[in-house]
């Protein structure tokens, strides 16, 4: 059975998928092709692209020396996206059981920090931990310090930015999916004699899957490829993948190389994405 | 029709942006004044002299900025054209100007090109200045905070001091880096041998644990704010962090290390070359020139404004280094294809 | 009746904190009179008053607001309708189709940065306003289309059904029915695209260029050349212009909330 575009749209409707096609095509799917194209070439002497097929960069990206950084790119964008869950779980638990009232409220709260610029508040974060910042002003002032702690341009730092970064995009998805959950599961589990801890574990957070894997996806993935975060927050020191790929296309300027990373990054994204698309969508048809 | 109206909101939005955009530079917004677009560095935005510029030329100036040479090249590489004036380091200057990436200067336009310093009148990149011309220049050395580091460095070995762990920071550039390793170790800051190359990362990779940071901006906030205690800097940003923090101190060390000039260009692709030379010369003039050396705190190419600053600037050794330290100093030179070994080893240095 | 444990409470308080906290210190920093480091100096508007006076700043605010409204209104006229067509399509294609549609959304955006850049490079495009404009549609246009079809996919097809036995052209049922009830979503997909948009850095890092710096990209040079309080300042302000953003959308939600339930007891 072929695609079928239903004849009753009218007019608009067509040109708008003809243009919107169009539009993807050309700046969307032609650039991810041309990526792949310059990944497969080699760099110029003084940066850019020579056009002269070579595998080379690809082995590189293979090299362990570049398996280092993809791996920790993954445990971060991984402890990420678990610090995310876990702190934000019981806040999306009680938003979504909230009254209408309060829950416009709480999601207004939630998006007020995620409307300012995302440099910016990334930068709070350096006036925080700075050894002159306000944690540690505060620690030395209530006595807990003596000497400043180093906090800033450390793994923490750099979690912590992260985190912060991406937090409400794990919060909404598991409002929606915790909305879903009728009530009434969680009064029959009380009825049943389980306890709240009981509850959670064997209605809510099953029932909650879906959510924690569409806010899993939304906060692995941008997370996987942040090069901002680590650059303000890690001082230069903590190679991630965003950090390379950006070094290699304006520093190094070996866009062949550039190029390949960026595959390999999408080929990383784009399997966790269809694994993860089976075990959910399958399921969930509704 | 709400959705239509939303969209026509919109759209009118940018429009009307867009007409207001271009009258909001001009007062008289009856045809556009031709725009110069500046490409510096971004510690070298004097917002005064600028608008002085506009207001006597009835121009106006747009100005950008990057943070390292090879920012610089990758963005006009990538054919960021629209640029008409840049400021490329000495040796970017002349790799730029080899790849026939700036235009020739006609010189007539930039009379003060007579004013230079002596030991910047007949670089080896451009000796004829026919693609750039010095602005500023200075060294590169250590600022450290001398209440903590009460031993003033005299070696760049000093950055290597486990007494000072995870209180250093370095430049964000692999030249500079590279260059103070392998000046370190004796060899020339533009060695092209692998060999050289190799030891100086695995030098580096051993001061690693040490360092902080490594940033190109961000060290003179460092040192004021005491997160960092011994910095690998350029002159100008310390003799800043010493207004804000009196006890930061600049010291070369007696290996030397780098002496740079960063020069104002134009770039070939320029529709502005005339009004772009123009803006060279005024800020090469000895008014202009001045007051930027004691906004900026770096040291002017036009040697008539040395002895017309303050004594505190003319004598601070991060603005302009006292002249037994010239000789051991090293300009930064282009290392044609073996900057693929610095690029690798410094990727390999950052990885670990 | 809400049973809602108090650990639960405290981990949500606790959280709000933490979300606030940068924000709430920026702008309490952004009063301070010290110019480096955050020892308090004393209280000042200066900040401010240096701000106002920053025409690079208030240029790239212009040009944030131009792209972001060229975008957003673009990606608007087209997504509309590409949603209502593709959420209508059947076939075999169609999974491929959606997912097409949402990969733009789905991958790093440094990856679309590199993607753009190269594209524009290679086919002599000049880096400036259109440039970004192009690049923001990339992910604008799907995200229209995503939060279109959430709400098509809500909308109870009795309406259009009825409209037709009542002998309403394919035209009539888009403009009189479909898109009057999508209106909310519409709203929304504006308002996200148009933050989104404003907020973006990376692909803007990328694809821009002489002269068409945008706030972000502003804030980041700022930063990275380390001028502090004037960034607070900025950042206060941005922080109090959103909320006063969204306070109005809410309000326009609130209206049409009730415009809706009025309209929807006929």
């Amino acid at each position: 059975m072929t695609t079928r575009l239903s004849t009753s749209f009218p007019f608009p409707v067509k040109l708008s998928l003809l243009l919107a096609g169009i539009f993807l095509g050309l700046f969307f799917l032609v650039p991810l092709a041309l990526v792949f194209g310059v990944s497969l070439a080699s760099r110029g002497t003084y940066g850019g692209i020579a056009w002269i097929a070579t595998w080379e960069n690809y082995q590189r990206v293979l090299d362990p020396l570049v398996g280092t950084i993809f791996l920790r790119s993954i445990l971060f964008a991984g402890i990420t996206t678990l610090v995310c869950a876990v702190a934000g779980f019981p806040l999306a638990y009680c938003m979504a059981r909230a009254s209408r009232q309060w829950q416009l409220i709480l999601l207004t709260l939630v998006m007020i920090p995620f409307w300012t610029n995302f440099l910016v508040r990334t930068y709070a974060w350096v006036l925080i931990f700075r050894a002159d910042g306000i944690l540690n002003t505060v620690l030395i002032w209530l006595g807990f310090q003596e000497e400043p702690l180093a906090l800033l341009f450390t793994d923490v730092s750099v979690f912590v930015g992260l985190v912060y970064g991406y937090l409400p995009f794990m919060i909404l998805p598991l409002v929606v999916a915790i909305e879903r959950i009728s009530p009434q599961l969680e009064e029959a589990a009380f009825d049943l004699y389980a306890s709240m801890s009981a509850m959670f574990r064997h209605v809510v957070l099953p029932l909650s899957k879906p959510g924690f894997i569409a806010g899993g996806v939304l906060v692995f993935i941008p997370s996987l490829g942040a090069f901002i975060t680590p650059y303000l927050l890690g001082g230069g020191q903590k190679m991630m993948l965003g950090t390379l790929i950006q070094q290699e296309f304006l520093v190094s300027r070996d866009w062949p190389f550039g190029s390949a990373l960026s595959f390999g990054l999408m080929g990383t994204v784009l399997l966790l994405w269809f694994l993860l698309g089976r075990t959910s969508y399958g399921k969930d048809a509704s | 029709m709400k959705m239509v109206s939303v969209c026509v909101v919109l759209l009118t939005l940018g429009v009307v942006g867009g007409c207001s955009e271009s009258s909001t530079s001009s007062s008289e917004s009856t045809s556009r004044p031709p725009t110069l677009y500046y490409f510096t560095w971004s510690d070298y935005v004097d917002p005064e002299s600028v608008a002085n510029f506009e207001k006597t030329r009835g121009v106006r100036v747009v100005v950008d900025t990057f943070s390292s040479n090879e920012e610089l090249l990758a963005k006009i590489q990538s054919g960021m054209t629209g640029y008409d004036v840049v400021a490329p380091s000495d040796f970017m200057a002349g790799l730029m100007g080899r790849l026939g990436l700036l235009a020739e200067l006609d010189l007539a336009r930039i009379p003060h090109v007579q004013h230079l310093e002596p030991h910047l009148q007949h670089l080896p990149f451009d000796p004829a200045h026919r693609f750039a011309i010095p602005y500023l220049w200075g060294t590169v050395g250590i600022g450290y905070n001398a209440d903590v580091v009460t031993n003033p460095p005299t070696s760049w070995e000093a950055l290597w001091d486990p007494q000072f762990s995870g209180r250093i920071s370095m430049l964000n550039d692999e030249r500079e880096v590279f260059g103070l390793a392998l000046r370190a170790l004796g060899y020339s800051l533009n060695s092209v041998d692998p060999q050289a190359i190799q030891e100086a990362k695995q030098k580096l990779i051993v001061q690693k644990p040490l360092v902080k940071a490594y940033t190109s901006e961000q060290f003179d906030q460092l040192l004021v704010a005491g997160e960092v205690v011994l910095a690998h800097a350029w002159g100008g940003p310390v003799a800043r962090a010493m207004r804000e923090r009196p006890s930061i101190r600049y010291a070369i060390p007696q290996e030397g290390g780098t002496i740079w000039t960063d020069c104002l260009a134009v770039l070939a692709s320029s529709q502005n070359q005339a009004l772009a030379m123009d803006f060279i010369n005024y800020l090469l003039d000895e008014e202009v020139a001045l007051l930027t050396s004691q906004r900026l705190l770096f040291a002017s190419a036009n040697r008539h404004v040395r002895d017309r600053l303050p004594a505190d600037i003319r004598d601070n050794p991060a603005v302009y280094p006292p002249g037994d330290v010239l000789p051991r100093m090293e300009w930064i030179e282009d290392v044609e294809g073996a900057i693929r070994y610095y690029d690798r080893a410094w990727t390999e240095l950052k990885v670990q | 009746m809400k049973r809602l444990p108090r650990s639960f409470l405290l981990n949500s308080l606790m959280v709000m904190l933490f979300l606030y906290l940068p924000v709430v210190i920026l702008i309490g920093l952004s009063f301070n009179a010290s110019s480096m480091g955050v020892a308090w100096k004393g209280f000042t508007f200066q900040w401010y008053e240096k701000l106002w006076m920053d025409q690079s700043i208030l240029d790239a605010t212009v040009n944030s607001v131009i792209i972001a409204g060229v975008s957003t209104g673009l990606s608007l006229i087209l997504g509309v309708g590409t949603a209502i067509g593709l959420e209508k399509s059947q076939g075999m294609a169609m999974p491929w189709v959606n997912m097409v549609m949402v990969l733009p959304l789905v991958i790093p955006e440094i990856l679309l940065g590199v993607a753009l850049l190269m594209v524009f490079v290679l086919c002599q495009i000049p880096l400036g306003f259109g440039s970004i404009i192009i690049g923001h549609m990339v992910f604008n246009l799907p995200l229209t289309v995503v939060i279109v079809r959430a709400r098509l996919r809500k909308l109870d097809p009795a309406w259009e059904d009825a409209a037709r036995d009542l002998g309403a052209t394919s035209w009539d049922v888009l403009t009189r029915i479909t898109l009057p009830l999508l209106r909310p979503a519409i709203w929304g997909a504006a308002l996200l695209g148009f933050s989104v948009s404003l907020d973006d850095f990376v692909v803007t890092f990328f694809v821009g260029g002489p002269g068409s710096t945008t706030l972000p990209l502003k804030v980041f040079s700022m930063i990275k050349s380390g001028i502090t309080p004037e960034i607070n300042a900025l950042s206060a302000v941005m922080v109090v212009v959103s909320m006063f953003c969204v306070g109005l959308s809410w309000l326009f939600q609130q209206r049409s909330a009730t415009a809706a339930s009025e309209s929807s007891s006929l």
